[in-house]
């Protein structure tokens, strides 16, 4: 039995050695690829082994070093940081096997760095996840952006570097100008900045610095995309698929409301907030940012740009679920942290073999095209129905629970904007999937034969629909972890 | 301020107004040996803020005697030897490099050194 | 005595011997090797007084066994054992990097006076830090004034020699007001021990010539640090100076000149009441906020790298003298720790553009277009100082941030905070300037042929990147010693 520091140590090393070892393959592409899975196997198994020793109430830590007098770079695996790091090394592996198979279909350059940084954002990603104090996930919180750059702007073109600029620019902005202040006044008040259950600041403040802190970790967390702060999420589609499912499903977007769930969680304590009322301008804001972004998202015939906004609105509602601070809707918060995972990977893979195979990007184009890749618009379908929040797919689960617990706390307006978003989801996803089965296909595209994308490209993303099925008949163990992290 | 206080400080009023001399010629001319000039007598007026309080009236140099009593004080006139040694130095290696710039520019006017480094369109632009 | 005991003077002989030396052999590579072993035994000399001090506190040595305050006093404390570490480390680092590096820049012939000149400067550089002597200070610093003059002058580029010319009339202004200061403290005092100064002042809060001497001290001190608006010579000095020397000034020159400031102001005034006579804090919080903006923002609009870090430069100092003005032990540790901090990452950054100097032939954005793909590892080394300045955690800068914030949090002055934070965005906006020219435009036809420099530029270049990043993620070195020198400086006991 290896001992639960070795596995922790092992989780955070392994993806930066496979770096390594990619970057010195990198003129062997099938020995590149080959350390590429072999490393997201590794590290799914020394992640997994962890998950039933968290089950059982324990909680390995890890101290490494302090970097500043009192600050460590210290990790505790507690449940949702186990959730989030058994999401994003799951669908490392599934995301790697996509990217061969996308990076290769497509005679993508400078295929080393990209899987080199991919490997460092995992391995930022499980640092974030594992991290057991703010300063901890503060440090990998930047390193994520900065590792991540390189990949959004991979093509070099002036639109990539646009993109990145504004990708860069809203991320490091809001963690420097408002998170770090955040993390710093945190540690100036309370002393400490480690993650406990029930938080550290219980009486230390006022109910207007309170509040005032909440909204600087709110805004300061970016990478949840809470409006105004959202427009790196769009601008970042630039960049090839599997690196858009990478932000949106791996490691970036559920990175920032991982953040959010865990500092509400365990900085600032659901009954801190509850007794001295802070929370309720964070309701509101992801509410409206629930309905602006499905607007928006409705109106795109960009493929990756509806999805980009549908992926801001089921980002608040991890934070609405957060910001509701019942057990129920926080348990809800856990859970759609997986969810959305599965179902929008599954999303992207296939709006990223549709463009593989077929070279399209926008909705109205895709007449028809269900007949010909009737594996990808159906893994397409499954992810639609997750995310608009109809069984049998995962997304149910956490509505569900997120209604329950916004029910019980009579919030009646959230209520309401559930219902409302639920019917925007579907206006913007059953046209894409009633096109794909049910119009005829152009007379154009009768001239361009093409059949489904490479078979990687279609193992994986029905890997990643039957993840999604899955999740809603199998929920036991997310649902295990959300309880765990409530029970303390 | 009284009218006698004022005169009896006036080695005090001479060591100003050498510095003040001094630190406006630095500014106002553009030629460099005239700066030059300019810090020269600004670096003088300092030997003169050591000296002055230096000098006891009746005093004499510092040498332990039975006739003496009253001594003036030795250490200013040290420091400022040490002062003028880098004063020298310091106009010195100005001077070079006012040789050298004459060499490269062909002039030691400020002005025209600007004129020629960032052309006539940019002339009156402060550097 | 022992050889130990002669540690502090040797400090400083060491080096200064090995000038006229290198000058007698008139060989370039007995001067190289002769000042090479200079600063490397001051380097090893200062390792030895730094763990000496932590040891057992303050080392007073007299010179020539006259005792203070009659006789020069050399005083080795928290503070100065850090900073003189830092200059003996940069210097030792920097040395190896210039015999490689001059080659390209400087007449052949002139090799010897350059080594001469560069152990001169790091002779004053060393002399105003262990000093414990005003009028001694002084000399110190125009013998380090002088020869970086020098130094500046030997660049390739003709305006060279003007950008020396202009420090060197700024630099003696400054200078000459240090001496007016120390001047008027000799007159109310009758002592130029800075410590015995410190305690005689203190019946003497009041009185005018005091307050004109922390006047004319400050002036002259903040001209020699480049403090805003007194930066004028520094962008063109940097700019045009050889590489080499870029770096070692940009890393010590005005971090010691910071020293020479926070040595007057809390071990000389720091003792007495004149603080609250004049409104320093607010000055110098002023000063510090104009500076971190201003040079900022000009420095986004520069398209020579070396007058665009340069700006930086003057940005950082504002850092510095922001921590001085919140008098706490808080801000004076940011102070002292970014001095360090920014030391080592302006001088990794100067050194690695020299690199790209040697190889793309200049280091204007237009020129060092594409240079990501023709020297990736020295563009890496870049990004990384980059990230430095703006202060990403895991590289020193973030450190010296965090103090910042901390002091500006302590005094509860959130608009502080904003402020700090903000110009750091300027910083990212003057370093993607950079990173968007060096890795989305394709180079220059005719630098295709480019390469990575060679090894004697990028081994010490490396090093002090690696100081940058061990910097910020080890901070045991550097912060417990700034917080062991603010503690002392303000009379504090942890």
């Amino acid at each position: 039995m290896i001992g639960s520091e070795t596995l922790i140590l092992a989780s955070l090393s392994l993806p930066i050695v496979g770096a390594g070892a990619i970057a010195l393959c990198g003129r062997l592409p099938n020995l590149r690829e080959a350390a590429t899975l072999i490393t997201a196997a590794l590290l799914l198994s020394c992640v997994a082994p962890l998950l039933p020793m968290v089950l059982a109430g324990e909680r390995p830590a890890l101290m490494l070093f302090e970097m500043l007098p009192g600050l460590p770079i210290a990790f505790t695996v507690e449940p949702l940081g186990m959730l989030f790091a058994l999401v994003a090394s799951g669908l490392w592996i599934v995301n790697s096997l996509y990217s061969i198979g996308y990076m290769r279909g497509n005679n993508e350059e400078k295929q080393t760095r990209f899987y080199v940084c991919f490997a460092l954002a995992i391995a930022a990603a499980i640092g974030i996840a594992f991290a057991g104090n703010v300063f901890t996930l503060f440090v990998f919180y930047e390193l994520l952006t900065l590792v991540t750059y390189p990949l959004v702007t991979h093509h070099g073109t002036d639109k990539a570097k646009a993109g990145g600029r504004t990708y860069l620019g809203i991320l490091i902005g809001t963690s420097v100008v408002f998170l770090l202040p955040a993390l710093v006044f945190t540690w100036y008040v309370a002393g400490t900045t480690d993650f406990t259950p029930g938080g550290i600041l219980g009486g230390k403040l006022s109910d207007v610095a309170l509040a005032g802190l909440l909204f600087l970790y709110m805004f300061g967390i970016g990478k949840a995309a809470l409006m105004p702060f959202h427009r790196w999420l769009p601008a970042a589609m630039v960049a090839p698929t599997p690196v858009s499912a990478l932000l949106h499903a791996v490691a970036v977007v559920k990175a920032g409301v991982f953040s959010v769930v865990k500092v509400i969680v365990y900085v600032f304590g659901a009954d801190t907030l509850v007794a001295q009322g802070g929370a309720d301008w964070l309701t509101a804001i992801a509410g409206f940012t629930i309905i602006a972004a499905s607007i928006v998202a409705l109106r795109a015939d960009n493929l990756k740009r509806r999805l980009a906004y549908s992926t801001i609105g089921q980002l608040s509602y991890v934070i609405l679920a957060a910001a509701l601070l019942t057990p129920l809707s926080l348990a809800a918060a856990a859970l759609h942290i997986a969810a959305h995972a599965v179902g929008k990977i599954t999303l992207f893979f296939a709006a990223g073999a549709i463009y593989t195979a077929a070279h399209k990007t926008n909705v109205s184009e895709l007449d028809g095209i269900g007949r010909r890749m009737p594996w990808t618009m159906g893994a397409f379908a499954i992810g639609a129905l997750s995310m608009i929040g109809l069984p049998p797919a995962a997304g149910f689960v956490s509505k569900w629970y997120l209604l329950s617990g916004a029910m019980g706390a009579g919030e009646w307006a959230v209520v309401a904007v559930l219902l409302a978003s639920t019917l925007l989801n579907a206006g913007y996803f059953v046209p894409i999937v009633y096109r794909a089965f049910f119009r005829p296909p152009s007379a154009e595209d009768e001239h361009h034969p093409h059949g489904e994308a490479p078979l990687l490209m279609v193992v994986a993303l029905t890997t990643t629909a039957a993840a999604t099925l899955a999740l809603f008949f199998f929920p036991g163990v997310p649902l295990a972890l959300a309880q765990q992290m409530l029970g303390g | 301020m009284s009218f006698s206080s004022f005169f009896s400080h006036y080695d005090y009023w001479v060591m100003l107004f050498l510095a003040m001399a001094g630190l406006y010629v630095v500014i106002a001319r553009g030629n460099l040996i005239k700066k030059l000039v300019g810090l020269a007598t600004l670096q003088t007026s300092v030997y003169l803020l050591y000296l002055v309080p230096g000098k006891l009236v009746g005093g004499t140099a510092p040498i332990v005697h039975t006739a003496f009593t009253l001594y003036s004080n030795p250490l200013p006139h040290v420091l400022i030897l040490t002062a003028i040694v880098v004063g020298v130095a310091t106009l010195a290696l100005g001077l070079a490099l006012a040789v050298r710039i004459r060499e490269e520019y062909g002039t030691i006017e400020e002005d025209e050194i600007l004129h020629i480094e960032l052309g006539p369109a940019k002339n009156e632009s402060p550097k | 005595m022992s050889f130990a005991e002669h540690l502090p003077v040797l400090q400083v002989v060491v080096p200064l011997v090995s000038a006229p030396l290198a000058v007698l052999f008139r060989d370039r590579l007995a001067a190289f090797l002769l000042v090479l072993a200079g600063s490397w035994a001051a380097f090893a000399i200062s390792i030895l007084l730094w763990l000496q001090v932590r040891e057992s506190g303050i080392i007073s040595y007299a010179i020539g066994s006259w005792p203070a305050p009659w006789g020069i006093e050399y005083r080795v404390d928290a503070l100065s054992s850090l900073v003189l570490m830092l200059v003996s480390g940069v210097g030792a680092v920097v040395l190896p990097y210039c015999r490689s590096s001059i080659v390209r820049e400087i007449r052949p012939d002139t090799h010897y006076l350059f080594y001469a000149m560069f152990a001169l400067c790091l002779t004053g550089l060393l002399g105003i830090t262990i000093t414990g002597d005003a009028f001694n200070l002084f000399v110190f610093l125009e013998i380090s004034s002088l020869s970086s003059y020098v130094l500046i002058a030997l660049g390739k580029d003709r305006r060279a020699l003007v950008a020396s010319y202009q420090y060197l009339i700024m630099g003696t202004i400054g200078a000459t007001f240090i001496v007016i200061g120390v001047g008027l403290l000799y007159v109310k005092t009758g002592t130029l021990n800075l410590a015995d100064m410190g305690v005689r002042l203190q019946d003497m809060t009041s009185h005018r010539p005091v307050l004109a001497a922390l006047a004319f001290l400050t002036v002259g001190i903040s001209l020699k640090l480049a403090l805003f608006p007194l930066h004028q010579w520094l962008p063109n000095a940097y700019a045009y100076a050889p590489s080499a020397v870029s770096a070692f000034l940009a890393a010590t020159a005005t971090k010691v000149s910071v020293y020479a400031l926070l040595r007057f102001y809390f071990s000389v005034f720091g003792e007495t009441a004149i603080f609250k006579q004049l409104p320093m804090e607010d000055l110098m919080l002023v000063l510090a906020l104009a500076g971190m903006f201003v040079a900022s923002t000009v420095a986004i609009f520069q398209n020579n790298l070396k007058r665009l870090f340069a700006y930086s430069s003057v940005a950082q100092i504002g850092y510095i003298a922001l921590g001085i003005s919140f008098d706490s032990v808080t801000g004076l540790t940011a102070t002292i720790v970014h001095l360090v901090n920014h030391a080592v990452t302006k001088g990794s950054l100067f050194l690695l553009l020299g690199a790209v100097m040697a190889s793309m032939g200049g280091v204007t954005l237009a020129r060092v277009q594409g240079v990501g793909r023709v020297m990736p590892v020295t563009t890496f080394g870049i990004v990384l100082c980059g990230l430095s300045l703006i202060g990403v955690p895991g590289t020193a800068g973030f450190v010296s941030k965090w103090y910042l914030i901390l002091a500006a949090l302590e005094k509860g002055q959130w608009w502080l905070v904003f402020l700090i934070v903000l110009s750091s965005l300027l910083a990212v906006v003057y370093v993607w300037r950079f990173v968007e020219a060096a890795y989305f435009r394709a180079p220059r036809a005719d630098l295709l042929q480019a390469r990575e420099a060679s090894l004697g530029l990028a081994i010490p270049a490396w090093i002090l990147v690696g100081a940058t990043i061990w910097f910020g993620v080890d901070t045991s070195v550097t912060v417990g010693s700034a917080a062991a020198a603010a503690n002392m400086l303000l009379g504090v006991t942890p």
